[in-house]
């Protein structure tokens, strides 16, 4: 099919999804907290990823959520999040803490890394309540390359805080301070005196985000990296009916179903598109995007990279509206 | 070398992958090596080798039990110092390998190389012009068509495959001028010795002290260009994203893996396309197949080879069990012809989808510089299409032979001009 014919054409089906993720343990962390163990369906190798890295989760309602992965990642089969129950959410956090159970499916994208651990002879991680999570991964590595080290671990009262019996190995490198015992953490007096030697790690809500960044300006730049657990605006919902994909090179149409990538469909038809890896991760096969709004699904492209929406992986990577168009 | 009882249940294949006779053609050892099993034996080096296409990938992508940080050559970091200080990318792992491959990744992507495309395909356009127009000395009067149809007679390799991957990737990265004819004899050897010490090691060994010092002098800060990829790599030490010790490293690996690559994947396709008229018709009816097109002589011919992986735990393969400690010898070219993945494996053909080759690995190390090596491709084999009607060769061909590198050391070709 490589005549360029114009029409209309039915992907085939038949491969299997290769976003799906099934829950096989769903466990208590702490107040409010749970953890998921994820893996693929058939058991297969995930995505690699490095401390500081999200997924994210689209559930069976259709809302996506960014989950930081803070399990252990010489384990290629499995990913573990941490989910903590938001009162004010907009309802994921309730759906997973109430509703998913273990066996269930949900897709994801990913892992992206916005956060990452960058080599220094000394770090100090500050963990606000779920922002933990990220930083659980980092401590590992730090203890792991000999790095002098200490966490600062915040949270509203010592039953709130998930992970503290991972973390009691590390003896007194870790310093809790539940509010409800110990107030706010000490940010000014460990912070007081900038050091060349030492990066500074933070995540957790934003009023603490906004504080290190206040008691840490005389420090030397770069020093101090965060990650905000903030919820993203997504476009479009995502979807998971099927979409209409125009060819702009050939005027072919094809119709996407939910369970075949826009590669292959496009495959299927004829059009040239290398690719490598067809996980979204080597950037092979980068498509500019002409027309629609791309549901990115990839661990390339920065949140600016993707808001552009001129370009997409469809070896991962979707759509959020009716239809695109793809120069292929 | 230690003398070893061959293991019981892992079939033994008694070959040398590096002796010239199997450099000069690898075929037959690959396909012994494939069908002996999913894992083999080879008793000269105490050496597990995994030939077909499920292995091969399978060994790329497990970092956790097939490490790198003991060297990706036939030597044992665990027991024998590296020639040079090793590679912060291809002879490192997680944690280490993070912080480097996460700086240099977006440096040479693809939205970061669009920059470059439009003065690289000028440039290539520019190379098959002045060969086409300006080799008046080369242009055989007997073969000049009436008007302006002409023949060419030239050394493909040097005046192609060499000259266009020189021409544009040191000012990429941002290098003086002078010198720069030491980047292929130190890639060269480099890639020999990740073989064990052989003839080939030694042709290079007199050079190596000086060859290496020339390379680290071009990775330092103050020598390189304000623009470059080099540059960009120590901006990133300036935000503290690697360390100041690791960016002149980092430069090395391109200057160390970015020249003889492409060079000889340049070569493959050149050879692929000159040997086989009808896919060099395609080509020239379809010029957006031109990165198809390489995919598929990168495939075909796999420029590089070989890579060497060590086993950190008992790893089970097909039934047998590559021992803790031992070296892995990765087969990418046996994989990229295992008719158990692709039909008809020994063709070169572009209507087939290359898509999933291991001629670049795969996972976690996969090359990081494919992208610069399919836009030099689609820069001159678009302006090779536009220019010249037909190829052909116009002698025999003759290998270079390097211990992981499948290449041509001359590649006598008749171009004639569109």
């Amino acid at each position: 099919m490589l005549d360029g014919t114009r029409g209309r054409e039915e992907a085939d089906v038949g491969d299997a999804q290769g976003d799906q993720l099934v829950v096989t343990a769903k466990e208590v962390a702490a107040d409010g907290v749970v953890t998921l163990e994820l893996a693929r369906p058939d058991g297969g190798r995930l995505p690699d990823w490095a401390p500081g890295a999200h997924i994210d989760v689209t559930l069976a309602h259709g809302a996506t959520r960014q989950y930081s992965l803070c399990g252990d990642r010489w384990d290629a089969h499995s990913y573990r999040v941490g989910v903590l129950r938001e009162v004010d959410g907009r309802g994921g956090s309730a759906y997973v803490h109430d509703e998913l159970a273990v066996r269930d499916v949900v897709t994801f994208g990913g892992p992206r890394n916005d956060f990452a651990m960058v080599p220094s002879p000394r770090y100090l991680f500050v963990a606000g309540g779920i922002g933990i999570t990220p930083l659980l991964p980092m401590v590992h590595q730090a203890d792991l390359v000999g790095a002098d080290w200490a966490l600062l671990y915040g949270g509203r009262s010592r039953s709130s805080m998930a992970f503290l019996d991972e973390l009691a190995r590390h003896g007194d490198r870790v310093h809790l301070h539940p509010q409800d015992e110990a107030g706010l953490l000490p940010l000014a007096a460990w912070l007081r005196e900038p050091r060349e030697d030492t990066v500074v790690y933070c995540c957790g809500p934003g009023p603490l985000l906004d504080a290190i960044a206040d008691a840490t300006t005389h420090w030397p730049p770069h020093r101090l990296r965060t990650e905000r657990f903030a919820a993203a605006e997504l476009g479009a919902p995502v979807r998971d009916e099927p979409f209409e994909v125009e060819l702009a090179r050939t005027g072919t149409t094809i119709t996407v179903p939910p369970q075949l990538s826009v590669l292959a469909a496009a495959r299927s038809v004829g059009a040239t598109a290398l690719s490598s890896c067809e996980q979204g991760v080597c950037g092979t096969c980068e498509t500019s995007v002409l027309a629609g709004v791309p549901d990115h699904r990839d661990s390339i492209l920065a949140d600016h990279e993707r808001a552009a929406g001129d370009c997409m992986f469809p070896c991962v990577s979707r759509s959020c509206t009716d239809r695109l168009v793809l120069d292929l | 070398m230690t003398t070893t009882a061959a293991p019981t249940t892992v079939p033994t294949v008694d070959v040398d992958p590096f002796s010239h006779e199997v450099l000069a053609d690898p075929l037959p050892m690959q396909a012994a090596l494939r069908d002996a099993g999913p894992v083999a034996w080879i008793p000269r080096y105490d050496l597990y080798a995994v030939a077909r296409y499920d292995e091969v990938r399978a060994t790329l992508v497990d970092w956790q039990r097939f490490p790198s940080s003991a060297g990706v050559g036939l030597s044992n970091f665990r027991y024998e110092e590296p020639w040079r200080p090793p590679s912060l990318l291809l002879e490192a792992d997680p944690p280490h390998h993070d912080a480097p491959r996460a700086v240099l990744a977006p440096i040479l992507s693809p939205r970061a190389l669009r920059r470059l495309r439009e003065r690289w395909c000028a440039d290539a356009d520019d190379l098959v012009a002045g060969l086409l127009d300006g080799a008046s000395g080369r242009r055989s009067g007997a073969e000049l068509d009436h008007r302006s149809r002409h023949v060419v007679e030239l050394d493909a390799v040097a005046a192609l495959a060499e000259a266009f991957p020189l021409r544009v990737f040191p000012d990429a990265v941002g290098l003086p001028p002078e010198g720069r004819e030491h980047l292929l004899p130190y890639g060269d050897h480099a890639f020999n010795a990740f073989g064990p010490a052989n003839d080939l090691v030694a042709k290079g060994a007199p050079r190596v002290a000086e060859l290496s010092a020339w390379v680290a002098s071009r990775c330092a800060r103050d020598v390189l260009s304000e623009d470059g990829f080099g540059a960009a790599i120590w901006s990133a030490s300036d935000r503290g994203d690697i360390t100041p010790a690791q960016a002149p490293l980092i430069v090395r690996s391109l200057l160390t893996a970015g020249v003889d690559t492409t060079v000889h994947g340049l070569g493959a396709c050149l050879y692929a396309l000159a040997s086989n008229p009808a896919q060099w018709d395609r080509l020239r009816a379809r010029p957006d197949l031109a990165r198809v097109a390489f995919d598929e002589a990168v495939r075909w011919e796999s420029p590089v080879q070989t890579f060497f992986r060590t086993a950190d735990v008992d790893v089970p393969i097909g039934g047998s069990v590559v021992p803790e400690g031992h070296k892995v010898l990765m087969l990418l070219g046996a994989a990229n012809r295992d008719p158990r993945r692709w039909d008809d494996p020994d063709a070169f053909d572009l209507a087939r989808d290359p898509s999933g080759h291991v001629g670049f690995g795969m996972g976690l190390h996969q090359c990081i510089g494919q992208h610069v090596a399919r836009l030099e491709a689609e820069a001159l084999l678009g302006a090779l299409a536009r220019r010249v009607e037909r190829l052909e060769l116009a002698g025999e061909p003759e290998r270079h032979h390097n211990n992981t590198l499948r290449a041509w050391g001359s590649l006598p070709m008749r171009l004639h001009a569109a």
